[in-house]
């Protein structure tokens, strides 16, 4: 496979997508880097806005359809390189190589196709030799072992007559139809049921295990990414602001916006506090983002290092559990310790 | 005890389902079927359960806005059952709504100040500091700017909106606020924003609320006591640490397993002792016979097809502690992994 | 599918019978509570008491009018028989009675111009579809480009202005000044199909024009709100080729509401093109509902319009069960 430096399997570096709207230029995502070993699930978590979804797109090279997104920087993909491959190169890895699945499994269907011919179709694009029967064959497999129910019966059937459940099984076996190494998963739950929720979670980690696909989850709940993450990367504001080992990141969290995630869960695995701690103020606007450390304006230790934050860009750093943040490492484990920990 | 502001009786609310030439009536989704429920002055009472559950039908009916098919809605003493709407206007001062979806449920037309002044008017209630201050004041309340009185709808984000949207339920001073999902359309850190705020207004305003949502957590959060519903009925109702910490329903034990917890140490644990759930919810077209429930159960047994349970005091369990289980959950019973039982009908 | 089949046939002949009893009411009670009498436009001012009385005897005009209208579907599903006395004559299903003007029966006198408003809507309708559909589609996959700007810069003339004028215009251009057309008579395909096509071509032309710019519109909103749906995103993801995407997931969604106005716009079509009929001097169905308007001919007007009527509502009953075929949520309930 790699030749000298081995490379991690999905490498992205210095990641940029920016789009150009009629109210100016949409910074979605600036400079964010992270790589990604087979068989291994990484975390994206943050709120909306926060560059995580159109991370995923650029990965998938979904953006390359909309003539006003810009792409710069690198993505690494099993040795190859995307943001610079051509439409067709990327085209043919779409669905084979690198698959996604999508939060609304009901819009993410087509009305009008049965699900087996959607599935039918995933799997012929790549695979040409392939016959109608062969497909069906394996779509009706793919079907049972995502554990939908009388599959074959289920193949002649229109997304909008299966529940949500199974909608989004069927739609995770029109993903893995062709084995991908790497599995996409955008808030694959946040349209479920909590008790179907733990079945889709449980099947997304039964199937890594079984195909030794490398999986992105992307959502908002940190509960989520606690059941499945081995790592975990908090984007803010178009930026990476954390990123490290799940155990790591969730009992040492380093970065103030972290916090403040935290502290807006209510948990069910603790006392019930008397008040949630959340980050005040809302998500800043792509298009005109703060100067300085994007979460100044709603940061409570901001302008604790005279104006950096106000000005400097604060940079990852920190080896495995890295940390974009101005305070150094001694005063941010004081603050989480004596003021923050207590309250989560 | 405080007194009860809401008491609601064997309410049930089914939406018919016509079909054929005529359009002749074939079935009923049976929503809501057959509910007794009180709410006390004061508290907050969380209505948890999976979509389709019947939940936010519900929320409307103790509202009065849809109309119950049978059963009682008494709102301080007064049946309001069967109220018109003339005869609820005076009532609605009283009795105000937050909704999920703060995008759809102000009009993009109107300004920041029409929207949160109709109540307002429509009951022309009089304001001695005059229209515009109360509306300000109101704004001011819920964490706006005043000077927001004169913009629309879509300069705001979804966690301003859903401020207007609990500004204009507060105009009229109501005693109670049914939320129906207020935070799950929202951002995490937004979601804390606001339930603190619902909080805070709780305790200035005397305020009661039934809070609707899915989210267990959130619901663990702020209530008082709180209900699980499950295609249409009460399956438990305790007040909240009971719940959370006893529950006896296995339906509640199954949905309190399923909720992710934000702490990989102790994600195998908690994998360990999920019960998952098989199959889907049946529909409430035609619900189970017996408990509503015994299809997804693993501790059914044949009396569940049978006969219904009854929502009451099982076990040693405190008073307002009421499961509606022929074989409640004792503590420390094993049930993870558990698959349903199969019974014979 | 079969029930729904069946509620909307019965729902389409239901409406039907609304239509003639609305129709048949406002033309022949109107006249009789305004004070105007319709015997008297059979025969005209001149005619005596004896010739009227017998003429509303014939017509059966003295029977109250649940009556008439008893008598008047009845001919329309079974023909019927005008007597008065000895002197009866035989009007066959479906009887729309006779014209107050012509004496001649209704029902082959609008025959005869249905093949002129067939050839002209069904014409102009497939030169509208395939040019409105295509501009249409090319417009949403090059939004914000030159071309998109000037197709729909078009497309918004093509609306605005009103047929008498593109239709005198083009005559103007192409017969009399290009000389490229002839300026002439409707000849039946059976006659001359070559015939038949030269001379309807400017009506096609002018027609499909107006439409054509709805539907460039039209299929250009509708392919764009299909572009940005999640399954069209699915289907990229997949990675189907972006032909694949556009031709078979984008399409069959995009065009599916024009399907809709589609059916609805030939329907009223075949009802009669009164303005491009009258502009290109085609006698259709169009041009004689005109004619009969003008002269008062209540049972020729009553005819075209139970004729346009039933056209849109066939029509519509078409898109009804085409929309069941498209679309499986419609179908499966």
């Amino acid at each position: 496979m790699s030749s000298v430096t081995p490379r991690p399997y999905l490498e992205v570096k210095d990641l940029t997508v920016r789009f150009e709207t009629d109210d100016g230029v949409v910074q979605a995502v600036s400079g964010s880097s992270f790589s990604l070993e087979a068989g291994k699930t990484l975390g994206i978590v943050g709120e909306s806005g926060s560059g995580k979804s159109v991370t995923s797109l650029a990965v998938l090279g979904l953006h390359r359809t909309r003539s006003n997104a810009k792409v710069t920087g690198q993505i690494w993909l099993d040795d190859q390189e995307l943001v610079t491959a051509s439409n067709e190169e990327v085209r043919a890895l779409r669905g084979g190589k690198m698959s996604m699945i999508f939060q609304d499994p009901l819009s993410a269907m087509h009305p009008y196709f049965t699900v087996g011919a959607q599935i039918v179709e995933a799997y012929r694009i790549h695979h040409p030799g392939v016959n109608k029967k062969v497909a069906r064959e394996r779509a009706i497999d793919m079907l049972a072992r995502v554990g939908i129910p009388q599959p074959s019966r289920r193949f002649n059937d229109y997304a909008h007559q299966f529940s949500g459940g199974m909608r989004q099984r069927a739609m995770i076996a029109m993903a893995l139809v062709n084995d991908p190494k790497l599995l996409i998963a955008d808030e694959p739950t946040t349209a479920l049921d909590v008790t179907v929720q733990a079945q889709i979670l449980d099947l997304i980690r039964d199937l890594q295990a079984e195909f030794g696909s490398a999986v992105i989850m992307i959502t908002h709940d940190l509960g989520v990414v606690a059941e499945l993450a081995d790592d975990v990367l908090v984007m803010y504001g178009g930026k990476v602001i954390e990123q490290g080992p799940a155990i790591d990141l969730f009992q040492r969290p380093q970065h103030p916006y972290t916090w403040g995630l935290l502290g807006s869960m209510p948990r069910m695995d603790r006392e019930v506090r008397d008040r949630l701690t959340p980050v005040k103020g809302s998500p800043p606007s792509l298009i005109n983002l703060p100067s300085g450390c994007a979460f100044h304006p709603r940061c409570p230790y901001a302008g604790r290092n005279g104006d950096r934050s106000f000005t400097d860009i604060p940079v990852l750093t920190g080896g495995a559990h890295s940390v974009a943040c101005h305070m150094s490492a001694e005063e941010r484990t004081k603050i989480f310790q004596e003021e923050v920990a207590p309250n989560l | 005890m405080s007194e009860n502001l809401l008491e609601v009786t064997g309410l049930q609310k089914h939406f018919p389902i016509t079909k054929g030439l005529f359009k002749r009536q074939v079935g009923a989704v049976r929503a809501v079927d057959g509910i007794d429920l009180t709410v006390q002055a004061g508290e907050t009472l969380g209505l948890v359960g999976e979509s389709g559950c019947g939940k936010s039908t519900a929320g409307r009916l103790f509202t009065r806005i849809l109309e119950p098919t049978a059963g009682k809605i008494v709102f301080e003493g007064q049946d309001i059952s069967h109220k018109s709407v003339t005869q609820m206007r005076p009532l609605r001062r009283d009795v105000q709504m937050i909704f999920q979806d703060p995008y759809s449920s102000l009009n993009p037309r109107h300004t920041i100040g029409t929207i949160i002044s109709a109540p307002l008017q429509i009951q022309n209630i009089p304001t001695p500091q005059g229209l515009k201050t109360a509306v300000q004041e109101l704004l001011e309340l819920v964490g706006l700017s005043p000077e927001h009185y004169n913009r629309y709808p879509h300069e705001f984000s979804g966690g301003q909106r859903q401020r207007i949207g609990i500004a204009r339920a507060l105009a009229l001073r109501p005693k109670l606020i049914i939320a129906d999902e207020p935070v799950s359309a929202l951002d995490v850190s937004i979601q804390a924003q606001v339930v603190n705020l619902l909080e805070d207004l709780q305790s200035e305003f005397d305020l009661t609320y039934v809070f609707i949502a899915h989210d267990l957590s959130v619901v663990r959060h702020i209530s008082d006591r709180v209900a699980v519903m499950y295609l249409g009925k009460v399956m438990e109702i305790a007040h909240r640490d009971d719940l959370y910490k006893n529950p006896r329903h296995p339906y509640t034990v199954a949905l309190m397993s399923a909720v992710p917890v934000p702490d990989p140490v102790r994600r195998d644990r908690a994998q360990r002792d999920r019960v998952l759930l098989t199959g889907d919810v049946p529909s409430p077209i035609n619900p189970p016979s017996g408990c509503r429930f015994r299809t997804r159960c693993w501790k059914a047994q044949d009396i569940c097809a049978v006969e219904e349970p009854p929502l009451v005091r099982r076990l040693d369990d405190p008073d307002g502690h009421l499961t509606a289980c022929h074989f409640p959950v004792v503590e420390d019973e094993a049930v993870a992994g558990r698959k349903p039982a199969t019974i014979n009908v | 599918m079969v029930a729904y089949l069946i509620r909307r046939i019965f729902n389409a002949v239901l409406t039907l019978l609304v239509v003639t009893l609305v129709t048949f009411g406002i033309f022949f009670m109107v006249p009789k509570l305004t004070g105007s009498d319709p015997a008297l436009l059979y025969i005209g001012k001149t005619a005596d008491k004896v010739a009227l009385d017998g003429i509303r005897e014939k017509m059966g005009l003295a029977d109250p009018i649940m009556v008439q209208y008893g008598k008047f579907l009845k001919g329309l599903v079974a023909g019927r028989d005008y007597a008065n006395g000895p002197d009866v004559t035989h009007c066959p299903a479906p009887c729309l009675g006779y014209s107050f003007k012509t004496e001649q029966e209704v029902t082959p006198l609008l025959m005869d111009d249905l093949p002129v408003t067939f050839s002209l809507a069904l014409g102009a309708a497939i030169l509208w579809l395939i040019g409105g559909v295509a501009t249409g589609v090319i417009s949403a996959l090059r939004k914000g480009s030159l071309l998109d700007r000037v197709v729909m810069t078009g497309a918004l003339a093509g609306v605005s202005l009103p047929i008498y004028f593109t239709g005198l215009l083009a005559s103007a251009v192409f017969v009399y000044w290009l000389g490229w057309l002839p300026q002439g008579q409707y000849v039946p395909f059976l006659e001359s199909p070559a015939d038949w096509f030269v001379q309807l071509l400017l009506p096609w032309i002018t027609l499909a024009f107006l439409f054509a710019a709805t539907y460039a519109r039209l299929t250009r909103a509708n392919m764009l709100e299909t572009l940005g749906e999640d399954y069209i995103r699915t289907a990229r993801a997949k990675g189907l080729p972006e032909r694949t995407v556009i031709g078979k997931h984008a399409l069959r969604s995009g065009l599916t509401p024009i399907v809709t106005i589609f059916g609805l716009d030939l329907g009223s079509l075949l009802g009669g093109a009164i303005l491009t009929e009258a502009v290109f001097n085609l006698r259709g169905l169009g041009y004689q509902a005109l004619q009969a308007i003008k002269g008062n001919d209540l049972p020729v007007i009553l005819g075209v319009t139970l004729i346009a009527a039933t056209f849109i509502v066939v029509a519509n009953l078409v898109v009804d069960l085409v929309y069941g075929l498209i679309d499986p949520r419609v179908r499966l309930g």
